[in-house]
Parts: structure tokens; sequence; C-alpha cells
């Protein structure tokens, strides 16, 4: 990157420093990169989402239609997708289990990260780095131990498989954030409900926790998408085809051995894309603030 | 704490010390993660490493065996063949995000309008659940009817279909390509989050001692921001060493195993072939090198405390 003569005559702040440089420099080292990425990265759900309405004849003849664009919209994969295969159960079961999941860890999180942060017990630092280093322990080394277990409990093959395996990534993961938020409420506030006669519970119940709703709410998001993408545990533990997640459900059931139904394999990532985009739409603030907090914790 | 224990009147005395005691609380509220995370996570840990060295199938609980799991891989080309894809694909799409997602941050972090609009947008491809996008990748990389294969041959840059999954150089390039792309938002909006934290002073110092564009990014971002860079590639390393997802998805490790990783081969003789011992043994063949990513994390978290001055 060369250097502008008028860089050097004036001291801006990064911030600001547009004015340092002229509007065409600007356009080729920022917008036009920027734009590159946004389309790229953007592309495949628009793909997905012109595929989801495009009738078969369409997308396989590059040559009368452009494949970028869809000339007759047409319903008939949503159709077939919802009132012809077992999705909507698989949406349900889902969101049972993503909740479920979430609703548990969250819980868990909430007292073992007060205990961590807050009541600071003898060891509690090394509890704390238990639990960032159980973070970082990855599902691929646990799915085959878990499934012998899964099946020996009696659980294989039902939610509660997922619904109680789910937590050993979330739990970790809650506790590390929720230990971030608690860390930022003042200690005074504690100790004037203490000589006030709270007790412990009180001062949770009524003190720290309203105070680390927005903390609450970036656990219990992340907890939550974390739940909805989850696969390879859902690959392993559920055989029977009513009790599949969305991820697992379309990838197995959707495609048939030589047939591949693209239409309606794209609405179905479509579909179980959605759900987890809305609430990130909503969300946004809490989700980045989740995502690089527990980082930068 | 003590003044309330004191304050209590003599007949709840050994129930406020219950309740109020530190220990005996801490222990309560401890109990539901601990028991979580020692029944599900440090349990299948230790039956995972166990399950390695007996010769368990599906339906039939194994008998100790001793190394023979790992003589038996130590000999097996195609496991050596996943430990070489899975480096590869590590070190390949690590390199890749960091570069790009640092450039796409630094891109953000300029002064934009809908700054936040796009900071939403670019974040996508991280949200949305991997087996689901890797299925429109899959769409994208079909051999007759690939979108890319397409619009290269409008151009006129190629002139016969790319093979993306069937050819083992291909697949490897595409599979590497969808992780990339599922990987840059994570790095790049993380390393956002650390390039706001570095105060704007740094750079107007630096501009007037007559630090060209390339001086600051060296001299002031880099610096700053190399215990955040240490931290997210930590992560990032980590979840693509483990990946499973995409391969499973995209090639189930074809062609001809140009693509397997250790997770994939791991689940591949493990669950689909029922051997769950061998399949342990090659998920505890994973082991050393996560150690060493979260060891590499642990120091990186160590030098941030120190450079923010911090005790210990």
């Amino acid at each position: 990157m060369a250097v502008t003569e008028t860089r050097n005559t004036a001291a801006g702040d990064e911030g600001g420093m547009g004015y340092l440089q002229s509007v065409p420099r600007r356009v080729v080292t920022i917008y036009l990169p920027l734009l590159v990425f946004v389309v790229v990265l953007l592309f495949p759900f628009y793909w997905m989402a012109i595929t989801a309405v495009k009738p078969n004849n369409e997308m396989t003849n590059f040559n009368d239609f452009s494949p970028f664009w869809v000339v007759q919209p047409t319903l008939e994969h949503i159709d077939y997708l919802l009132f012809q295969t077992s999705y909507p159960g698989w949406l349900l079961n889902t969101v049972i289990i993503s909740v479920a999941a979430t609703f548990l860890s969250l819980l868990a999180a909430v007292f073992a990260a007060y205990a961590i942060e807050r009541l600071r017990f003898s060891g509690s630092r090394q509890v704390g780095l238990a639990i960032f280093l159980a973070y970082l322990v990855p599902p691929s080394i646990l799915f085959i131990p878990l499934s012998v277990m899964v099946f020996n409990l009696g659980l294989y093959d039902t939610p509660f498989a997922l619904i109680l395996t789910y937590p050993t990534f979330l739990v970790p993961f809650c506790t590390w954030l929720l230990m971030g938020y608690f860390r930022s409420i003042p200690f005074e506030l504690e100790e004037c409900a203490l000589i006030d006669g709270a007790s412990r519970w009180q001062i949770l119940t009524k003190i720290v926790l309203p105070l680390s709703v927005p903390g609450l709410i970036s656990a219990g998001i992340f907890a939550f998408t974390l739940s909805w993408n989850e696969f390879i545990y859902a690959l392993t533990f559920i055989q029977s085809s009513e009790n599949k997640t969305v991820p697992v459900g379309v990838l197995t059931e959707l495609v048939r051995s030589d047939v591949y139904e693209w239409g309606a394999l794209m609405a179905g990532a479509l579909i179980g894309s959605l759900p987890v985009v809305i609430l990130y739409s909503f969300f946004v603030e809490h989700y980045v603030s989740s995502m690089t907090g527990a980082v930068k914790e | 704490m003590a003044s309330v224990t004191t304050a209590a009147p003599p007949q709840s005395a050994t129930r406020s010390r219950l309740t109020e005691s530190k220990g005996f609380l801490s222990a309560w509220f401890m109990l539901p993660a601990a028991v979580l995370l020692l029944v599900f996570l440090t349990y299948p840990l230790g039956l995972g490493v166990w399950l390695g060295f007996t010769d368990t199938r599906v339906g039939r609980p194994g008998i100790f065996i001793g190394l023979e799991n790992y003589e038996y891989l130590w000999d097996d080309a195609i496991f050596w063949l996943s430990v070489f894809n899975t480096l590869l694909y590590t070190v390949s799409a690590s390199i890749l995000k960091f570069v790009l997602g640092l450039w796409l941050a630094l891109l953000l972090n300029e002064n934009l309008p809908l700054k936040s609009f796009f900071r939403a947008i670019v974040l996508l491809p991280w949200v949305v659940p991997t087996v689901l996008s890797a299925i429109a990748f899959w769409w994208i990389y079909d051999s007759q009817f690939s979108i890319i294969s397409w619009a290269l041959m409008e151009l006129g840059l190629i002139d016969h279909r790319i093979n993306f999954l069937g050819d083992p150089t291909n697949a490897r390039a595409s599979v590497i390509a969808a992780n990339v792309w599922r990987g840059i938002p994570f790095v790049a909006i993380t390393l956002l989050a650390g390039l706001q934290t570095i105060p704007q002073s740094l750079y107007e110092a630096a501009t007037l001692d007559g630090a060209s564009r390339w001086q600051l990014f060296r001299y002031v971002t880099l610096p700053l921001l190399t215990p955040i860079i240490a931290i997210t590639m930590t992560f990032s390393v980590l979840f693509t060493f483990t990946d499973f997802q995409l391969i499973y998805v995209l090639t189930r490790g074809g062609p001809v195993n140009a693509t397997h990783l250790m997770a994939t081969l791991s689940f591949q003789r493990g669950i689909s072939g029922g051997q769950l011992g061998e399949g342990a043994a090659i998920a505890v063949a994973m082991i050393p090198f996560l150690l060493a990513a979260i060891l590499f994390s642990y120091f990186g978290l160590q030098r941030r405390k120190w450079q923010q001055g911090g005790g210990d």
C-alpha cells in the first residue's frame, strides 16, 4: 500500500480517516473487496432460496433459462417437503430438543458461574479453568463412547439421548460466558444486600440475575443455535425417521439412492435455517457479544 | 457474610450456617453442572480411551487387547492418509480463514455507512446450520449442474465442466473452500471486536510520526491484536481439526479416501462399520494434536493477562 502525500500532513483518527483518502481509492481498497466478500458469503443462501422455488425443468436447463433467476416460481418442492415427508416432525423434534437442552444448560450454568465467580470457594479458579478446558473437548472424540453409554442407559433413539448430551458443550460455554457477566456486577450491590439480611439465594434471584438478563439472553440464544446446528450426536444416537432432527433428517431421508430432489433439499435447508436466522436477526448484538465474549474472556 | 450469621437468632443458627456457609452452598450450586459434565463429558472421555484398548463392536462388549488397535492403525495406509488429510485441511483452511478473516475485519473496521448491517450480514454463514449450508455447497459443486462450472464456461474461462467432488485434488480444494466460507465470519467478527479495543490515539500518534498505512498495520494493529489472534485461531484450528459435518455431507471421505479426516474415518470405522474399539482409537489419536492446540491457547491467555498488567 503506497503512502499518499496527504496522509503525512494531517493527523486524523482512524475512524474519520476517510477524508485522507480520495473517493476512488476508497472504492478500490474498501468498497470493492467488501462487495466481493458479501457476495461470496451470501451467494449460497441466494442459491438455496432460488433453487427451492425453481421448477425442475428450469433447474436442469441452463440453455433456455438463466440459472440465476426463476421464470415460473413454484411451491411444489415446499409442498412436497411439508406434506409428503416427515419434515414437520423433524422441525418439532429439533425445537423440543434445542429448548430443553438450552434450558437445562442455562440452569446448570447460572449456578455454576455464580459459585465460581462470586462465592469464590477454595479451588474456584481451578474449576473455572476446568470448565474452559471442557469447552475445548470436541464432540468428534466423544461420540463413540457416548453412543455406548446412551445405548447402555436405554436412551438410544430417544430425544433424551440428545437433551442430556448437548449440555456437554453447552454448559461449559454458558458458564464461561455468564462468569464474564457476573464479574461485571459490582460487589457492592451484593454487600449491601447481605447487610440488609438477604440470603445468597435472594441475592442471586433478586439482584444478580435481573442484572445479567443480557448475558442470559446471549447465552440462551447461542446455546439454542448450537443445539439446533448439532449434527454428529444426532446422527449417531437417533435411528428412526420420526425422531430425527432437521439437519440429520434432511441429509439422510431426503437424499435417495440416485435421484437427487434438489428442490426439496434446498427447501429443507432453507426452512431449517430460518428459525436460527430469525432469532439471530432479532438479537444480533447479543449474538455478537456472546461470540466475542467467549473468546475475549 | 459473617455479619448475617452472627445476627441470626440462635435457634436457626445451624440452618443459617448451612445455607450461608460458603463451602456448602458452593457444593450445591456446582452440583448440576458438575453432574452433567462428569457423567457426559469426563466419564466418556475416559471410556473412549479404554474402548481404544478393546475390541468392542456394536452390540458386543469387548475385551482388553492392549495396543492391538493402535498397532493395526500404525500399519494402515488409510489411517495415515486421514492424518495427512486432516493436517492439510486444518493448515490450509486456517491460514486462508486467518488472512481473509483479518482482511474482512479490517474492512469492517473502516468508517462505513450501514456498518452494523454489514456486520450482521457477514455473520450469517456462521449462524446457519453447517449441514444445511453444506448441502447448498453440494448443489453448487454438482458435477452436472454446478453453477460455478456454468458461469466459468459462459465466461469462456474453461471448456469443460469441473468435476468438483469426483477428483481427489479438486475434492480437497472444494471442501477446504466450503470450510473457509463458513469460518471467515467467526474470525472476522472476533478480530473486529479486538480491533475496536485499540485506542485511536495510538493511530494518531503514529500518523503524526509519519507512519505509512502499512506501518500503522504492522507496528500498531498487529502487535495489539496478537493476543486475540492467538485465541481466535486456536479455536478455529480446534474446530477445523475435529471437523466432521462438512466432509460427511460433501464427500463422505471420498473419492478414494482423499478427503477422509480423522473424525470421519473414526465415524466410518466405529459407527458405520461397527468396530467401536478401532473408531475410539482413531478418536484418541486426535487428542495429542488437540492438547497442543489447548496449550497454545493457554499460553495465549497468559500472555494477554501479562500484557494487560494483570497480576497472574
